[in-house]
């Protein structure tokens, strides 16, 4: 057991070698959100009235940072699943090494990825305008709830991951999930202009609660969500909070235990 | 001592469908090395990955270094080195990078990590490629490299499966010379191979499996005087056939086997019996259009053992499903 963590360490280390070995994996998985940001923020942002001040980019950034960290599960299941169709885990599981150690580090890998992302993507929203008006505190908390929600999702990736096994099916099966996850929430648009029932969908949406919770903590009024007054939308940091929690006591053991029993 | 042995192994897939191994048996004395000889989708693999512990087999028993595998197998992971069939390395990282990852998940510490890699680098002929991705070595290094990884803490058992299988005979010979250096070292190796002349390299004892069993055990000459040694096969012009059967006949001391154009039988002597045929092939002014001993193959094997041809089970048929239990 006391190796656990430094054999995890061992994984992530490689993950970030790979980085460095095959730098446009970095440039793209950075050019990605950059890109969404700019789109959005000059197709969209000249035609949504958003009634706030400083514009719509103010909404946007915390919907497009919370789509960004949502995506992570799309990595992190892409990543194994390719890393299973090479037989490098049936080596990993071979080895005198913890069970946990190669997923726990593959999760780790792909935060530490994120902190980069989110800091370049933080960058270009202030160069087109974004201005958190909240202190550094609660800028911080923001960046630490969207790092939290990145990190739970990878969970959810592992499992993904490690049940398709292939990285292209892992690929579209992935997009599949989260792009509905994200649209379908208060990121990008107001939920009143949605069906009834989509409204309810996006309303109790996790990625709506971070939507909503960064909103918050970057000092935005949240003027896309909060159509039916529901609990989430009233308690944006609480929900994403249990969510998040929730997610990572489902995931992490599950995901452990599918990883044990696993065979390529 | 049995340094490896498997009792009664039965795993089946899709809740029974498919029969990976039925009833499999076997065993490899200390400091020998076991060829398990057979065709795709015979059971080779499963074997393997069971004795790795990589799957749990659905009844039967497995010791490696005395050290159960179902009920103990972080103790035996301590113990055993794995090559697989595609090379296991992470293909973006170079040699030395994924040895000296290998090294640190084995605990050796970074400075032992590194010297155990360059070391190893060196033994296997890679010191110049050491510092180039993976992506870039041909499929031969990329082989001794993934063999190098399942040497990092010099195993007490070795599992080799199909270590050759889709390498250009070049790359094949390097990989031979290399288990052969390793064999010397007296590890105890469990091979698996589709080529009987692989076997008969590298082996001290073959075990040949069909359909998830053992179905023959013994030395590589004890099974080639069951299937037969070697083969004398001439091939001439239609004219000639006749004479050239009577010559082949005289030789071998069998009825020739006369195909098309090709006239065979099988030999005791091999090479001294080839220059009798070829002298009386001279002597009656035939010019052979072809003429050569054969090794008996995989088929050949088969064939007097089992009375059918090895037959290729469907890889996918055989490959767990999503969605199985343990």
């Amino acid at each position: 057991m006391n190796h656990a963590i430094s054999d995890a360490l061992v994984i992530t280390k490689r993950q970030l070698l790979q980085l460095s070995r095959v730098p446009e994996v970095l440039i793209f998985s950075t050019i990605q959100p950059v890109m969404f940001v700019l789109l959005f923020r000059y197709v969209f942002g000249g035609s949504i009235d958003s009634g706030q001040p400083g514009g719509y980019v103010q909404l946007l950034m915390p919907g497009i940072f919370v789509q960004t960290v949502a995506f992570t599960l799309v990595a992190t299941a892409a990543g194994l699943a390719e890393d299973m169709k090479k037989g490098l885990i049936d080596r990993f599981r071979s080895l005198p090494i913890s069970r946990g150690a190669v997923v726990i580090g593959r999760t780790l890998g792909d935060a530490l990825l994120n902190i980069l992302v989110l800091a370049i993507m933080g960058i270009t929203g202030y160069v087109v305008g974004w201005r958190p008006t909240s202190g550094i505190f609660q800028i911080t908390l923001a960046f630490l709830f969207l790092f939290m929600f990145g990190y739970a999702l990878s969970w959810i990736g592992i499992f993904v991951g490690l049940s398709i096994k292939d990285a292209r099916t892992v690929q579209n099966v992935g997009f599949i999930v989260t792009f509905p996850l994200t649209f379908l929430s208060n990121a990008f648009a107001p939920t009143t202009g949605m069906p009834r029932v989509l409204q309810y969908f996006a309303e109790w949406n996790p990625v709506s609660s971070m939507v909503a919770a960064c909103r918050q903590l970057f000092g935005v009024e949240n003027q896309f969500g909060a159509t039916a007054n529901s609990w989430p939308s009233q308690n944006p940091l609480e929900t994403s909070l249990i969510y998040m929690v929730l997610l990572m006591l489902i995931f992490i053991p599950l995901s452990i235990r599918k990883y044990k029993n696993t065979s390529a | 001592m049995k340094t490896v042995e498997a009792k009664h192994l039965i795993k089946t897939y899709r809740n029974g469908e498919v029969k990976a191994l039925n009833d499999l048996s076997l065993d490899v004395e200390e400091g020998t090395v076991l060829g398990v000889l057979g065709p795709n989708g015979a059971g080779k693999t499963t074997t393997v990955r069971i004795l790795a512990t990589l799957l749990k087999p659905d009844s039967g028993s497995a010791t490696v270094a005395g050290i159960d595998v179902i009920k103990n197998p972080e103790k035996v992971r301590e113990v055993i080195g794995l090559s697989g069939q595609y090379a296991a390395v992470d293909e973006t990282l170079t040699g030395w990078d994924n040895l000296v990852m290998f090294g640190r998940l084995y605990h050796l510490g970074r400075q032992k990590s590194v010297d155990r890699a360059n070391e190893l680098l060196e033994r296997f002929d890679l010191t110049e490629a050491a510092k180039r991705p993976i992506t870039t070595y041909s499929g031969g290094m990329r082989r001794r490299l993934d063999l190098a990884a399942s040497l990092i803490v010099s195993p007490k058992v070795l599992f080799l499966d199909e270590p050759t299988t889709g390498l250009d005979p070049r790359g094949r010979q390097d990989m031979w010379s290399v288990i052969q250096e390793l064999v010397t070292g007296g590890v105890t190796v469990l091979l698996t191979t589709q080529y009987l002349e692989e076997a008969d390299q590298l082996a001290d004892d073959i075990a040949v499996i069909d359909r998830g069993t053992v179905i023959a055990r013994g030395t590589s000459d004890a099974l080639k005087t069951q299937v037969g040694g070697e083969k004398l096969e001439i091939t001439v012009e239609n004219v000639d056939l006749a004479k050239t059967q009577e010559i082949v006949t005289r030789v071998s001391g069998h009825a020739a086997h006369v195909e098309t154009r090709t006239v065979s039988a099988p030999v005791g002597n091999g090479s001294r019996d080839l220059m009798e045929a070829l002298r009386a092939l001279d002597d009656a002014k035939i010019h052979p259009l072809d003429i050569g001993l054969r090794r008996p193959s995989l088929d050949d094997v088969f064939l007097s053992l089992t009375g059918h041809v090895a037959e290729e089970v469907n890889e996918e048929a055989v490959t767990p499903k999503k969605g199985r239990k343990k």
